[in-house]
């Protein structure tokens, strides 16, 4: 009654990654138009070198607090106009630091576009940061801080971080900041955080969607045209490594009714020239469903709902992370199971048709990864973010296709490092502590749930 | 805007709609079940979704976890969901693997029973385990649907109960309730499959009879338990629950009409005047203005029979009391029923969904699983494209006519969480109240 034969695929159709132009107004500000003429849909994204990175050392969460403050007023209006303004067009204006730079974006319907235009040159070339909105924020970003710290995810991560970087390093602490440095953060700051940053030089505007490239250029030069300054230098972000034994922590969270598992080490920056054959590594590892790791933990041992690995790509380097929820009972069995599928990657060469299952995914999802006017924006923001050539994404399965199993092999053991591993643990120390002792890992320290 | 939409019916019930758009060489296929918690008996909570955990345990001509590897390997992307009133599948894949994502889901469809061993179910009970300690037991407000399921639905409904089941209802549950659910419900007569993308519809048909055509027939699924209930719960209902969270949260919950009726739309208007985005009215007032909330939002279950609610979601700030936060929401949804809405309230609110229904759409996936949506609920996946005009018709009077009939006090439910004095991590002592 069913049948029996498998299909094997027909023959494939091409795919190109949307054609795309760039190009500069003489103010400075470059610009990117992508025409996908699927649905009336336009996105607008502003990539702003502006990152969490650039933050000065103790006001942590400046560029985030300065990112959501351009939406709170501008010299026109008030916080209440600007968000009326966009809603009345249907769309919302999201705005957010990540690491390496600010970006503010929104997606509207075709017919919206001039006026949705005109709203966001006012928020990121004339915000005037009312005191009132930017203590409001600030003191969202505590409730928020309350939130994380009650949250054993949330724990799990900022604990890692901070684990891994030595203190002083700015990826030790969290992107948006802490309540210690966002209390003390003030307006005044913010506003000079906005002129020093915040200028048409530093800025990539990325337009995609049902529009065509002479159209784009000439609503932006409308719009944005007219912005100027000129932006000072600016520092690299600090990144220091911490130890280089193994060691783990363990962060108390009584009767938790799990245990959040972290593992890593500081990894490679995301320009690196491996990049291809460390996410083709990973995905084997624990980057995909059918990955090493999942597989073991999940489908053999019933550990866990879920266990991954990744690269946190970042200009400086980021950490190399691997992440699961396990029973709290089985937390030393999880640990020294993933140790040996670490070491199992590192001592000998995948086999082509497991290389395959990950050559293949990353070849196959593409052009699914690229279906929306946001989802194409955001990959041209990384082009600009790390500087990636402009034939990257129409190369991207081909660097794909030609890495090797020796070139997995060769990535495990000069990117993954089983002796320099940093593994912490968020749950119950009455649970958790004596059998992950027995593992014989490195130094062991038990710390309680606090922010610092 | 409109999608083109194609359906048609096989002789075993199998009812299968097509979207074509050529754009991207890529191909959604989603299959839904109308069958979901709210089918399960008595003891066997959760068991839906413990099901759905096995449809990816392998079938007669497929290995245990080959249906992901298949897929992936593929280059698609794949998963399952479970809901109160159905359970979905789906892939994404290549246009050129189209067969082979049809070919899996007409396996399991057909033979799944021959793969099912007792030592796949207890590493999968064991998996779904975690995942409750991970996404309920161990989570902030974790808790938060199975217990306004609770108290929304009495006892004996079949939306009362949790989705993800309990843990004993959980290890109760054996090969012999697999065989018995999967031959009552997993039938083509109970599906709709939806094939969205790049494709050639009468080549996809020929595959869809190729690979579905010799199932049989179900031999029908017993009715379920009185769905019915009255349009508002007659008396406001409380609980407090005394948790692990470090802000006090409150959800208010309101019986509403059932997705897809008429008056579900002004409904959903209401909801999204009062809880859509940073300038709904309440995130306007009690984080913007008062001050008193941290976040603020509403949403609707979209439940398709009984009765939909409506619920509203604000987290407080750490300086705002459980009261406090109760007393200011309750103010806004009293002043809504007062002095009703104004027209660009709602237009705003139009516009906003409209924009979301439309950047939805772009994705292949998306498009095929709202197909299933209203073709199981409705038989009609035309209706997909009548949603921004159905929106577009919602007058003033309508949302007022709703908040009039359905936001009064003898329709809330109201779940609040409050912080548990000894753990507040934030350092601010909140009152304790007992459940």
């Amino acid at each position: 009654m069913t049948v029996s034969t498998r299909p094997a695929p027909g023959p494939s159709r091409t795919y190109q990654f949307p054609r795309f132009e760039r190009t500069a107004l003489p103010n400075g500000l470059r610009l990117i138009v992508a025409p996908v003429r699927k649905l009336p849909v336009v996105t607008v994204l502003a990539v702003i070198d502006a990152g969490a990175t650039s933050d000065p050392p103790g006001r942590e969460g400046l560029a985030q607090l300065t990112a959501e403050a351009l939406r709170e007023g501008t010299v026109k209006r008030d916080g209440i106009q600007v968000l009326e303004g966009f809603e009345k067009l249907g769309s919302s204006l999201e705005a957010g630091a990540d690491w390496d730079s600010t970006v503010v974006s929104m997606t509207l319907l075709r017919d919206k576009l001039m006026a949705g235009l005109e709203l966001l040159t006012e928020v990121i070339t004339s915000p005037s940061f009312p005191e009132r909105e930017v203590d409001r924020l600030k003191a969202e970003r505590l409730a928020e801080r309350a939130q994380i710290l009650a949250e054993p995810r949330g724990l799990a991560d900022e604990s890692f971080a901070r684990f891994l970087y030595e203190k002083g390093s700015r990826y030790s602490e969290p992107m948006a900041g802490t309540s210690a440095s966002v209390s003390v953060i003030t307006r005044d700051e913010v506003a000079a955080f906005f002129v020093s940053r915040y200028t048409p030089d530093a800025v990539t505007v990325i337009v995609v969607g049902d529009i065509d490239i002479g159209e784009a250029v000439k609503l932006i030069s409308t719009t944005l045209g007219g912005w100027t300054g000129r932006r000072p230098q600016v520092d690299a972000a600090s990144v220091m490594r911490t130890r280089r034994t193994r060691a783990v922590e363990i962060i108390t969270k009584g009767d938790a009714a799990q245990a959040e598992l972290r593992f890593g080490h500081v990894g490679i920056p995301r320009t690196h020239p491996d990049y291809f054959n460390v996410v083709v590594m990973n995905a084997l590892l624990g980057g995909l469903f059918s990955s090493r790791i999942n597989l073991n933990l999940r489908e053999r041992h019933g550990y866990t709902y879920g266990a991954s690995s990744f690269f946190d790509w970042r200009r400086v380097p980021g950490p190399f992370v691997i992440a699961t929820a396990v029973q709290s009972e089985v937390s030393a069995a999880a640990i020294s199971e993933t140790l040996k599928e670490i070491e199992g990657m590192r001592a000998e060469e995948v086999s082509e048709e497991e290389l395959s299952l990950a050559t293949n995914y990353l070849e196959g999802v593409f052009p699914i990864r690229y279906e929306t006017t946001s989802s194409i924006a955001s990959a041209l923001a990384n082009l600009v973010i790390f500087g990636l050539p402009d034939n990257f994404y129409d190369t991207y399965r081909e660097k794909v296709h030609a890495v090797r199993p020796s070139d997995v092999l060769r990535a495990a053991q000069a990117y993954v490092f089983p002796d320099m591993l940093q593994i912490v643990v968020v749950g119950d120390p009455a649970v958790v502590q004596e059998p992950v002792e027995k593992l014989e890992l490195g130094d062991l320290s038990v710390r309680p749930a606090t922010e610092a | 805007m409109r999608i083109p939409i194609d359906t048609f019916r096989l002789d075993n019930g199998l009812f299968v709609t097509l979207s074509e758009d050529r754009t991207a060489p890529i191909v959604a296929v989603n299959l839904w079940y109308h069958v979901g918690s709210a089918n399960e008996r008595i003891g066997r909570t959760g068991f839906a979704h413990l099901f759905e955990h096995m449809l990816f345990q392998g079938s007669e001509h497929v290995g245990s976890n080959e249906h992901f590897e298949l897929i992936q390997r593929a280059g698609g992307t794949l998963n399952g969901s479970t809901w109160l009133e159905r359970t979905n599948y789906y892939e994404t894949v290549p246009s050129n693997q189209l067969a082979l994502a049809l070919w899996l889901e007409a396996d399991r469809m057909g033979s799944l029973l021959p793969a099912m061993t007792q030592e796949k179910l207890d590493t999968q009970r064991d998996v779904v385990k975690n995942e409750r300690r991970w996404s309920i037991d161990n989570q902030p407000y974790g808790t938060w649907l199975e217990r306004l399921s609770a108290l929304t639905f009495p006892e004996s409904h079949p939306f009362h109960h949790s989705l993800i089941g309990s843990m004993e209802d959980l290890s109760a549950a054996s090969l012999d309730d697999i065989r018995q659910f999967f031959e009552t419900y997993y039938t083509p007569d109970n599906a709709v499959l939806s094939i969205a993308g790049d494709f050639d519809p009468a080549e996809a048909r020929q595959l869809v009879e190729k690979y579905f055509g010799g199932i049989p027939r179900g031999r029908g699924k017993p009715p379920l338990a009185r769905m019915d209930v009255p349009p508002i719960f007659g008396q406001p209902s409380r609980v407090v629950v005394d948790d692990d969270v470090a802000l006090p949260r409150l959800y208010l919950a309101f019986r509403s009409p059932v997705f897809g009726s008429d008056d579900y739309y002004a409904a959903s208007v209401a909801g999204a005047i009062l809880g859509m985005r940073r300038g709904s009215r309440l995130h306007r007032s009690l984080v913007r203005e008062r001050q008193v909330a941290a976040d603020a939002s509403a949403f609707t279950f979209d439940l398709a029979k009984a009765s939909d609610l409506l619920v509203v979601d604000v987290i407080a700030r750490q300086e705002t009391t459980p009261e406090r936060l109760e007393e200011e929401v309750g103010r806004e949804i009293d002043r809504l029923i007062q002095d009703g809405v104004r027209e660009e309230e709602v237009e705003r609110a139009v516009a906003l969904i409209d924009t979301e229904i439309v950047t939805a759409l772009q994705s292949a996936s998306e498009r095929a699983d709202r197909l299933s949506m209203f073709a199981t609920y409705f038989g009609t996946p035309e209706l997909l494209n009548e949603q921004p005009a159905k929106y577009q018709d919602v007058t003033v009077e309508a949302v007022n006519e709703f908040a009039a009939t359905r936001l009064e006090p003898d329709n809330r439910a109201t779940l609040l969480f409050v912080p548990r004095t000894e753990t507040a991590d934030s350092g601010v002592a909140s009152p304790s109240i007992a459940a």
